[in-house]
């Protein structure tokens, strides 16, 4: 009985215990599976989770390419911009590191404060920013004492800087911050534009080529533990720099030119080239300092600037558009010898007016200038002759003349901020207003006046095509973009353009400046075999009133802002012109009297530098220019830095 | 109802009973102890200190008591029944009144020389206990309904003591192996079925006991996504870390999910994802197999047992070691809520592995004194 029941409860026993067994052996089995699921059907899915959750990628900011000149002269570079940051976990009492701090630079309390509130809110290792662009002396008395600044480290930056400032502000332009738009454009495909301090081009040459000087970012990967703490460096690859920016422009020639149009109060002026169209110097004054904008421009200098009536944030030389007066009387001379309604042998008698009908139109000067031919109405800019042969042949010849000029147009500039200037004729006045060409525009047109526009660079586009014996130059000014070259293809010849007739225009504008009696002989070059031909221009900015032309008062005792425009075009030498070069002085009274000196001295020290030729100086000797406080940054091979090649 | 003998079994000498041992089960749980080292070395950064180290001194204390108490026959064992059950039944009521707090939870008491975790003991009193109760019983008397209230009480205050401390997952594990014992001693199936369905007719009521962190741990459990990095982190993180390994692993000390700390409580109760994710699925199912193996010896040795109190006892312990080894294991790949249960012999604590040890040395009594007389 005992045994038997024995026997049955152990078979019970026996059956059950090889149940739960077996439960256990399904329970491993089912861990199992679960185990090659998760890591074999979903392992590469947790594998791209794993990896995310450990591995952070940083990017590494491009150095942006250089500008230089055509010497490779910097126009704008990146210098280091050495900072101190403070890190929590390396000081236990971090206002005292700050406070020591504050005994050796200049640092407020309120910086303090916020860099301290900073600090707290991110992880204790990551370094806080206390304060950039530290002097060399600032850097050196916190190394000295770091022993005593715990937390506080050094570390560099970069900062755009531009050598020649205010000389060249206009052309190089400046970096700044990336706009919330530009972001939302373009930062889906360029992540290095959301890094913090990250500039891009806002101006100038600084705009027109940031995405070729911006390069391309590089990045590391870096092993994160759980709290962001940086373990490893995984991978890492060097950020590509920027391309380099090769200009056309002499930044000596651009300073020189710079210096003579500070004495007005605006003013412009372009050298080129006759036979290229390469932009030697594209100055405009007032300017600014575009250092004050790569580190972040004071507010009330902001304001000034815009406030400012001459507009120094304006490159006048590029986008200013000046009615050209009587440097546009070479067109109507040529449009007249084109037509034949004038020949070289023609006299125009003019007795200070000229009679359309009832209308009276003056020339500028009242007591006239006699019987004048071609070369003579050109040499003293009288208005009568050209007021006949325009009313003779018609706006529309004038107009097409101006056209294969170079006015009216764009010219395909690198910088798309060119602008077209006006050429009128009779459609355009009837898609403009609606209305009839009168003839009485004409002759006013044909001067330079009315509706007739031009920006500096057109005019010196002009006198280059008319003395370069007609070759549709365009202008330019970007030689190479890294190592590509840009130089355009040499223009072609303009078959309309009849050689005798180009003679004829350049005899009237050597005796402008160098025979007696031409309107800018007193700014003739006296060096032999450097002298200037040109055209001066005086343009009105509004009407000469019958009173004042009574009461004969003189421009120069109006306000400056009722003055004529002095405008000034001119080639040298006169042998076989190499450059041309316009001048436009706002306000400035008259041509012959602050256009032509300038650009006298423009032509006489381009002559005497002759960038044209010297294309391989930078290799014999350095050369100088100010570059006070510039730090060339290392050509460490990755950090991707790059210098200019000549000084450094 | 008193029996002569169970079977007849000549005496052994110490050296006899010592060769008796089942080694092999010994190199089993060396291989297990094997692994866990290796986590924990992998675990504190390629260093025995401070976690290897003291496991490894733990494993030697716990393999010598081990030892001693696998030489101890069984009908001691069989004798202290009652008396462990008691002490750890009172250990348990000064831990509700004198706990000491640690994560949250009163589960120590301090003796001054070593701190213990009274639910450590009671999980295997409770088994000791039941055992007893049963060893004497034959198949019509634990049919019958009243003979299961004295195991019903013994399992069930312990449950609600540990319970109260609170700790959910030992108070069900005592719960489970409990009704284990209950079951394989032959009790009716009915009383299991009904039991399972009262208790899943409970959960609404119970559901209301919990703490609010048990009942984060389960609606994360439901749905992990709810809150990836709070209280869903443990067990993202977890997969990630065990998906991440794929079937070769990342290699020894190279599991970035646990270096790098994105696996929380590596050492203790996601060990075993340090391990997939540095062994990968090879290792994982070694260490499975391993397992499997250690419960096949088990379930042997109280097979082959030839008295009643040897079998339950061998039984019940196996399950306890079989509960720790799944739930802990399905913790870790998300398949059960998050619940504090070690992976025994591999994850770090002292109490667990001397009770483990422990367990086994009671298991390994039962098959060197597999012959001997147990008497009621």
């Amino acid at each position: 009985m005992a045994k038997r029941s024995d026997d049955e409860g152990y078979r019970t026993f026996s059956r059950r215990t090889v149940l739960v067994g077996g439960m256990q052996l399904i329970g491993l089995g089912v861990l199992g599976g679960r185990l090659a699921y998760l890591q074999v059907v979903e392992g590469n899915r947790y594998k791209v989770l794993s990896d995310k959750n450990r591995i952070n990628v940083r990017l590494i900011s491009p150095p942006r390419g250089l500008i230089v000149d055509r010497f490779g002269v910097p126009l704008a570079v990146n210098v280091e911009n050495f900072q101190v940051h403070i890190i929590r976990e390396q000081t236990q009492d971090m206002q005292a590191s700050l406070l020591a701090l504050q005994k050796l630079i200049p640092l407020d309390n309120q910086t303090i404060g916020s860099v301290i509130e900073q600090s707290r809110r991110v992880p204790k290792f990551v370094p806080v920013k206390v304060k950039e662009e530290l002097t060399w002396e600032e850097v050196a008395k916190i190394e000295v004492n770091l022993p005593d600044l715990p937390g506080l480290l050094i570390d560099k930056g970069e900062t755009r800087n531009y050598p020649y400032g205010i000389e060249t502000s206009h052309l190089t332009g400046y970096v700044g911050a990336v706009s919330e738009e530009v972001l939302k454009a373009e930062g889906g495909k360029e992540p290095v534009l959301s890094l913090p301090g990250f500039k891009i081009g806002k101006n100038g040459v600084e705009r027109q080529y940031d995405r070729e000087m911006r390069g391309k970012a590089g990045a590391v990967e870096i092993e994160v533990n759980v709290v962001g703490r940086e373990v490893r460096e995984l991978k890492r690859k060097e950020a590509t720099p920027g391309d380099r920016i090769t200009l056309t422009i002499d930044a000596e020639l651009q300073r020189f030119a710079h210096e003579l149009l500070t004495h007005e109060r605006s003013a412009s002026a372009v050298v080129m080239d006759a036979h290229t169209g390469a932009v030697y110097v594209m100055a405009s004054h007032p300017g600014y300092d575009p250092n004050l904008f790569s580190r972040g421009i004071p507010y009330n200098i902001w304001k000034s600037l815009l406030e400012d009536s001459a507009l120094p944030l304006s490159y006048k030389a590029l986008v200013g558009q000046y009615p050209p007066g009587s440097t546009f009387k070479m067109i109507t001379g040529l449009a007249g010898l084109e037509s034949g309604v004038t020949n070289p042998q023609r006299t125009v008698y003019c007795p200070g007016f000229y009679m359309m009908g009832k209308q009276k139109f003056h020339c500028w000067r009242p007591q006239g200038h006699g019987h004048v031919n071609l070369t003579a109405a050109i040499q003293k800019s009288c208005d009568t002759y050209f007021y006949t042969i325009a009313n003779e042949m018609g706006i529309d010849k004038i107009a097409e003349v101006a056209r294969r000029f170079g006015l009216g147009s764009k010219l395909g500039f690198n910088l798309e901020d060119e602008r077209p200037g006006i050429i009128p004729d009779k459609n355009w006045k009837y898609a403009r207003f609606g209305e009839r060409w009168h003839n009485g525009e004409t002759v006013v047109n044909a001067i330079g006046q009315g509706y007739v526009l031009a920006t500096p660079l057109q005019l010196a586009v002009m006198t280059a095509r008319l003395v370069n014996g007609g070759y549709a130059v365009k202008p330019w000014i970007t030689e190479k973009i890294g190592e590509l070259d840009q130089t355009p293809q040499e223009a072609p010849k303009m078959t309309e353009v009849k050689d005798e007739y180009l003679r004829q225009i350049l005899k009237g504008m050597e005796s402008v400046v160098n025979t007696q009696g031409g309107t800018a002989y007193g700014s003739r070059i006296a060096e032999p075999g450097m002298e200037m031909g040109g055209k001066t221009g005086t343009a009105q900015v509004q009407r000469i009133t019958k009173e004042q032309r009574a009461l004969g008062i003189k421009n120069e005792n109006l306000p400056w802002e009722q003055r004529h425009h002095a405008l000034f075009v001119g080639y040298a030498p006169i042998e076989s012109p190499r450059y041309v070069c316009s001048v436009v002085v706002e306000h400035g009274i008259g041509g012959s009297r602050t256009a032509a000196p300038i650009a006298k001295e423009l032509l006489l020290k381009a002559q005497l530098r002759d960038p044209s030729s010297m294309t391989v100086r930078l290799d014999e000797e350095p050369v100088t220019h100010s570059m006070e406080g510039i730090v060339f940054p290392d050509r460490k091979p990755g950090h991707g830095t790059e210098t200019g090649e000549g000084p450094g | 109802m008193i029996r002569d003998s169970l079977f007849l079994q000549p005496e052994q000498n110490l050296f006899q009973r010592f060769m008796n041992i089942n080694w092999g089960l010994v190199i089993l749980l060396c291989g297990v102890m094997a692994v866990g080292a290796a986590c924990l070395y992998s675990a504190a950064g390629g260093s025995f200190s401070p976690w290897a180290d003291k496991q490894l001194m733990r494993f030697g204390v716990g393999m010598v008591a081990m030892v001693v108490v696998a030489l101890i026959d069984v009908k001691w064992w069989y004798k202290l029944s009652w008396p462990l059950y008691f002490i750890g039944f009172v250990l348990l009521i000064l831990v509700e009144i004198m706990g000491h707090i640690g994560m949250g939870a009163q589960r120590w008491i301090n003796l001054g020389f070593i701190q213990i975790q009274p639910s450590e003991l009671m999980k295997i009193a409770v088994v000791m206990a039941l055992a007893r109760h049963f060893h004497g019983a034959g198949p019509e008397q634990v049919r019958r309904l009243t003979f299961l209230i004295i195991p019903a009480f013994l399992i069930l205050a312990p449950v609600g003591l540990v319970m109260l401390q609170p700790d959910l997952g030992t108070s069900l594990m005592i719960l489970m192996a409990g009704a284990a014992m209950v079951f394989v001693a032959g009790a009716p199936l009915w009383i299991f079925i009904s039991g399972i369905a009262a208790g899943l007719a409970a959960i609404p009521i119970g559901w209301q006991f919990l703490h609010d962190y048990q009942k984060q741990r389960v609606y994360v459990f439901l749905n992990p996504d709810l809150d990836p990095l709070g209280a869903g982190y443990h067990i993202t993180q977890s997969k990630i870390a065990l998906g991440s390994g794929g079937v070769y692993g990342k290699g020894f000390m190279q599991g970035t999910q646990s270096k790098l700390n994105f696996l929380p409580e590596k050492q203790t109760d996601f060990i075993f994802t340090l391990w997939a994710e540095e062994w990968g699925l090879f290792g994982g199912i070694a260490l499975l197999t391993l397992f499997a193996l250690i419960f096949i010896v088990c379930l042997r040795i109280a097979l082959r047992c030839r008295h009643n109190y040897g079998r339950y006892l061998a039984a019940g312990l196996t399950v306890n070691f079989s509960l720790h080894v799944l739930i802990n294991i399905a913790m870790a790949m998300g398949l059960i809520p998050v619940v504090g249960v070690p992976l025994p012999m591999v994850s770090h604590g002292g109490t667990a592995m001397l009770s483990t040890l422990i367990g086994f040395g009671l298991i390994m009594s039962c098959h060197v004194y597999r012959h001997s007389k147990v008497t009621r």
